[in-house]
């Protein structure tokens, strides 16, 4: 079996659409709210869960067959809270002022629906180049979901992009001002909301009778 | 009357399924029907034929906010001249009144309107006609000075998101005008609350203008200014250049406040409408007025700071306690629908109004906060009081 076959295609390209985590199977909704005020707080909590959901899964897939079946929920824990605890330490050393805003949302990312879903629904089935496709696909369709939400929020919000002032100061001497509401975590849920909502009206087989 | 009939017969047909005019077939239908009592009847599902249809209701629910909106035209102006000085006379009043006021009723109704025809064009569905009503409450609900966009935006955010996604008229979890309100009040705090923003000072189509804003101005709300006070007493209370306010300046009304919710005569004259009419449930209306009442005296016998000390009559009359009470808690579809659950919805309305005023300092007004939470708890009073009957009646049969 090749690399890149046609099945690790679809392994890595569904979650980015088709069974996005968060747009379709409405996971990981809890850190999509708390984050995605600004841009870049997104930006790396997405990569984040990207970096360690790849690289949990494909811990757990080598050792799916070593698992002892009735412990395996502590065991992916365990490897999920190491990882965490890395990635955790790694933006202290280098991103401080962003992991004072993630604040314990990076900590959070070990009670991550998607994560533990991933681990549990395909490491343990699956060998580890299929899981680490799966792991970085899941990733970055959750990471998607986040940069669209946080780049309506930051720009709505307060008028800037990744910190930089993008509504030109001509337009507030008009009267604009910036909606203080989408900086309020409902918000995102209204956004995330409308981003289903077009996703569906695209995709009519994931539509409902 | 018999010529505008003949008139839209003749047109009929080139709006019809392949008619030339088919594209604006739903706004053709919402006019007829708002025009005539429609000669179709409902199909299926109705059990109950009345022969007043939900236009007819619409229509007199308008009616009965006429003189709240009269008034409202009549303070934004009186506001206007009193804060700028202007020697007062009532042709200047009024127009600068309509000028403030006129705009937003428009941009109300082209929005939300615009989008009922859009949705129901696609849905291929009859215009609903609630937002008749929605439509005009929106613009009695915001202060004087609120910018027109902001106003189209969140009725627009408030007809797509709190209505149609529910389904349309009927539908909706969540009183329409409130959401709209909500949303500017979380949305863009600054121009929805504070001193500034409840008298019109600017210069509207070349009427009025603050040319010399006199300088004892403070455009604090009643409710604003005990909000605002230190110690336990409530505050000597003021209109916007410092004279004192009585109990019946604020029952005449002509104090600041959002638009339509001042006069508590104009809304008292609405309320005999509605009332007399059937269309709003007294019992909703009274209970709300009796849970304000009671709060507000409990918090009178504890009295610690000044808005636990403003007397409880002047809590009913101050703000929007009254409008709210009148046309937004009675609303049909967003209040609980068995008759002893309106008691209930009633009460905690005024209830929480009440709580939210006194108890909550980031909050001068509680009233549409009381009731869109009640609005959501609504299903959850019927839901009991219909197990309670089945209950009472089980209780029957065993015997």
């Amino acid at each position: 079996m090749s690399l890149f076959s046609k099945n690790n295609q679809e392994t890595f390209f569904n979650p980015l659409s088709s069974s996005n985590p968060v747009t379709v199977q409405v996971l990981g909704i809890c850190s999509a709210l708390a984050v995605t005020a600004q841009l870049k707080p997104a930006i790396v909590m997405g990569l984040s869960v990207t970096v360690i959901m790849s690289m949990s899964n494909v811990i757990i897939s080598l050792l799916r067959k070593t698992i002892p079946n009735r412990i395996r929920i502590i065991v992916q824990l365990v490897v999920c809270a190491a990882l965490v605890t890395i990635v955790s330490e790694v933006l202290k050393a280098f991103a401080y002022d962003i992991s004072v805003q993630l604040s314990v949302y990076v900590g959070l990312i070990i009670t991550n629906c998607i994560l533990m879903g991933r681990l549990e629904a395909f490491a343990m089935q699956n060998g580890p180049w299929e899981s680490f496709l799966d792991g970085v696909g899941n990733g970055l369709g959750y990471a998607i979901i986040l940069v669209i939400v946080a780049f309506f929020r930051e720009l709505l919000g307060a008028g800037c992009l990744l910190g930089f002032s993008v509504i030109p100061q001509c337009v507030y001497d008009c009267g604009y001002l910036n909606n203080g509401l989408m900086l309020m975590p409902p918000m995102a849920l209204i956004l995330v909301a409308c981003i289903i909502w077009v996703h569906r009206s695209l995709n009519k087989d994931l539509q409902e009778k | 009357m018999k010529a505008l009939r003949n008139f839209l017969d003749k047109v009929k047909p080139s709006f019809e399924e392949g008619g030339k005019l088919a594209m604006f077939r739903s706004v053709f239908e919402g006019f007829e029907t708002f025009l005539f009592v429609p000669d179709t009847t409902a199909k299926r599902g109705a059990h109950i034929h009345d022969c007043i249809d939900s236009k007819r209701v619409m229509s007199m629910v308008v009616i009965a906010l006429i003189p709240a909106l009269l008034f409202g035209i009549y303070n934004v102006g009186y506001q206007h001249y009193l804060v700028t000085g202007q020697e007062m006379d009532s042709c200047g009043i009024i127009s600068y009144g309509l000028a403030c006021v006129l705009p937003k009723i428009v941009v109300s109704y082209a929005v939300g309107l615009g989008i009922e025809f859009i949705v129901a064009q696609w849905k291929k569905e009859e215009i609903q006609e609630g937002f008749l009503v929605s439509g005009l409450l929106i613009p009695m609900i915001v202060p004087a000075s609120c910018p027109l966009w902001m106003l189209a935006v969140a009725t627009a955010f408030a007809v797509i998101f709190a209505k149609e996604v529910f389904g349309g008229t009927g539908m909706n979890i969540f009183n329409v005008a409130l959401i709209t309100r909500a949303f500017l009040f979380f949305a863009y705090p600054s121009a929805m609350s504070g001193d500034s923003v409840w008298i019109g000072t600017e210069e509207i189509f070349g009427l009025g203008g603050a040319t010399n804003v006199v300088d004892s101005f403070t455009g604090a709300t009643v409710l604003g200014q005990v909000g605002v006070a230190q110690g336990v007493a409530t505050p000597v209370l003021t209109n916007a250049v410092g004279g004192q306010l009585s109990v019946m300046d604020m029952f005449i009304g002509l104090i600041p406040g959002s638009i339509g919710e001042t006069s508590k005569i104009a809304i008292l004259i609405g309320a005999v409408i509605l009332l007399f009419t059937g269309i709003a449930s007294w019992k909703t209306m009274f209970s709300v007025f009796v849970g304000g009442a009671l709060t507000a005296f409990l918090f009178n016998q504890i009295g610690t700071t000044p808005i636990m000390n403003l007397p409880w009559y002047e809590h009913l009359l101050l703000g929007g306690f009254c409008f709210g009470a009148v046309f937004m808690a009675t609303d049909p579809v967003t209040s609980s629908r068995t008759e002893c659950g309106k008691y209930v919805f009633g009460f905690l309305v005024g209830m929480f109004a009440i709580v939210i005023r006194v108890l909550n300092p980031g909050y001068p007004e509680g009233m549409m906060l009381a009731i869109l939470l009640m609005n959501l708890f609504a299903p959850l009073v019927d839901y009991f009081v219909v197990q309670a009957n089945i209950n009472r009646r089980l209780k029957r049969v065993k015997k």
